[in-house]
């Protein structure tokens, strides 16, 4: 299985990652060696089998709980690490283009 | 010996039972460790933060709590440090990247919060691989971790300094978190104890997250009973994690000395398959001779999935992780790109700036298997996969109580070894990741040296039988003795 350097940047973009020509040029190789392991998978008739979607039996995790309001983070303490901020908002470049 | 060296140079068991006595203070503890972090830390590099300020303040509260005769319990007063992933309140938590430097968490984790809820004394926050993505700590991004036995070589990742640290006796315990063998892998290279506990047994609130069905917290200790004693500390439901188990927590030191008398032992032959380095494989056969001496049985198992494993974890890890990464945009927290036209150009930049390599590839991978045309093929079918290496365990737990062989195929590599081709990187977790896949406990118990570096012996249970474990763990203990202080520190 080989990825083209059109399929790594599709998936970058997708990613939003912005890679460097030559950060591009490595993935298209090393992607395609680990995907050339995962392959493996394929050996599997796995039609018949269910997915395992949670790690924990059916009922072992916690009951959801109790709707009520508790305490959380005050403004200034969800703002505290803000790159950019203007009065109680996070700040962002122009969205609209 | 220095009566500081003395003093770091004890289990956490032994300095609990002399804070018990009041024959130590926690702040000579504390004092000991600073001088040994000072001392050491230039070479082996397992810290990233030392808290020296809030430690000393935090001694003085558990000697005032000793003095009063309000001692909280075996953790109170005791120096421990932190995987820089889990949330500190107040304290810098990067998760080893750059994207997070300077970020200041407004909370403390679950985990962290019953550590100093029990007393313990936050020393500071270890090294690690970038976003705990790698098995060498070579992805930190601030400085490389050391083996405290061969400088030269690596501590194992991705929880390198939690493991390295306890090595190199700067500190009584420590927490990782293992997603694929992060906190066994470097407990075996470094010749101390670590645990993975049953998915869902230990709050992932308030730690970094990587791949959320795999990821789970734990303890290093240099002893068993170090480990059990953290464990203890950190183990049962939390409101704050959904995925926490509501099981009640055993009691994993009251059960420690039970012995292998009538363990029986499964010995899957696929993890001594080709490849095992000699010592390993001396080191891991004698250990399982020694339980036989002890009483107990070795059963011959297979688990026929495993060597699926890899290929199932690189697409249900990435695609998870691509997920979880897709908050690192550069709005609420975290690197900001400067100088960039518009909102999807500071997605892009920042996190092409903040992230590493290892994390871009992995988003890479992630994000392809993924999309549109791909989740069938890929994140489905190791979904699946994932379901038989679960039944394979299942399958060996109706024959076996717990299933034992090698953490890693061979002992510590060298720094710069792997860091060419991630492949040979990913096989490193070959023998560790299948029992994150199943969601089982596991842990790593000195077993050995291989040419003078350790070898870790690897127990896998059944679902939330840590204490089960951590006795097996101990049983082979008390025949071998804890792993010895590598000398490689002391030398002139």
């Amino acid at each position: 299985m080989s990825l083209t350097l059109d399929e790594v940047r599709r998936i970058a973009r997708l990613a939003r990652l912005r890679l460097s020509p030559e950060e591009e040029a490595a993935f298209v190789g090393q992607l395609s060696a680990i995907l050339d392991h995962v392959a493996l998978l394929g050996e599997l008739d796995v039609s018949q089998v269910e997915p395992m979607t949670h790690a924990l039996a059916a009922g072992e995790a916690s009951p959801l709980r109790q709707d009520v309001p508790l305490p959380c983070l005050t403004t200034e303490e969800a703002l505290a690490n803000a790159p950019a901020r203007e009065g109680s908002c996070f700040k962002v470049p122009r969205i609209i283009e | 010996m220095s009566a500081a060296a003395e003093l770091t140079g004890l289990s956490l068991r032994a300095v609990s039972q002399r804070l018990q006595a009041g024959q130590v203070s926690s702040r000579e503890l504390v004092e000991a460790c600073l001088s040994r972090i000072e001392a050491t830390d230039g070479r082996v590099g397992a810290f990233l933060h030392v808290t020296a300020a809030a430690a000393r303040a935090a001694a003085a509260e558990s000697d005032a709590r000793q003095a009063a005769g309000r001692r909280l319990g075996p953790l109170d007063g005791v120096p421990v440090a932190l995987k820089d992933l889990f949330l500190t309140k107040g304290v810098p938590t990067t998760a080893g990247s750059k994207l997070l430097e300077g970020f200041i968490p407004p909370v403390d984790g679950t985990a962290v919060a019953r550590l100093k809820g029990a007393g313990a004394v936050l020393l500071g926050k270890l090294n690690m691989d970038e976003f705990a993505m790698g098995s060498s700590n070579e992805n930190s991004a601030f400085r490389p971790c050391h083996n405290p036995w061969d400088l030269t070589r690596t501590p194992g990742g991705s929880s390198g300094g939690s493991a390295a640290a306890l090595a190199a006796r700067q500190v009584y315990g420590t927490l990782g978190s293992d997603t694929g063998g992060s906190i066994r892998l470097p407990a075996s290279f470094c010749g101390v104890v670590g645990v993975k506990p049953t998915w869902g047994r230990v709050s992932r609130s308030g730690v970094v997250a990587f791949a959320s069905s795999l990821d789970q917290p734990g303890p290093l200790g240099r002893e068993v009973w170090d480990a059990a004693a953290l464990l203890q500390a950190i183990a049962g439901q939390d409101p704050a994690d959904q995925t926490t188990s509501a099981r009640p927590v055993d009691d994993y030191l009251g059960g420690l000395e039970g012995g292998a008398g009538g363990l029986r032992i499964g010995v899957p032959a696929e993890w001594f398959q080709g490849g095992l380095e000699p010592g390993v494989e001396a080191a891991v056969r004698a250990a399982l001779a020694t339980y036989q001496r002890l009483g107990a049985t070795l059963v011959e198992i297979s688990l026929p999935h495993s060597r699926y494993g890899i290929g199932a974890y690189y697409l249900i890890a990435t695609a998870e992780a691509s997920s979880n990464l897709a908050r690192y945009d550069g709005v609420r927290f975290g690197h900001r790109a400067a100088g960039v036209r518009g909102l999807k150009e500071l997605y892009a930049e920042s996190r092409a700036q903040g992230f590493g390599a290892e994390p871009k590839r992995r988003i890479m991978l992630g994000t392809y298997a993924l999309s549109s045309g791909y989740y069938d093929a890929y994140y489905l079918r190791a979904q699946k996969v994932r379901t038989l290496i679960r039944r394979d365990f299942d399958a060996a737990f109706a024959r076996c109580d717990v299933v034992a062989g090698p953490v890693a195929p061979g002992p510590a590599f060298r720094l710069g070894e792997k860091t060419g081709d991630p492949l040979q990187m990913y096989l490193a977790d070959i023998f560790t990741i299948t029992c994150n896949l199943a969601a089982l406990p596991g842990l790593s118990v000195p077993c050995g040296l291989s040419g003078g570096l350790p070898v870790g012996l690897q127990l896998v249970g059944r679902p939330f039988d840590e204490a089960g474990l951590l006795r097996a763990a101990r049983a082979l203990e008390r025949e071998l003795g804890p792993s010895p202080a590598p000398a490689a520190l002391e030398a002139p």
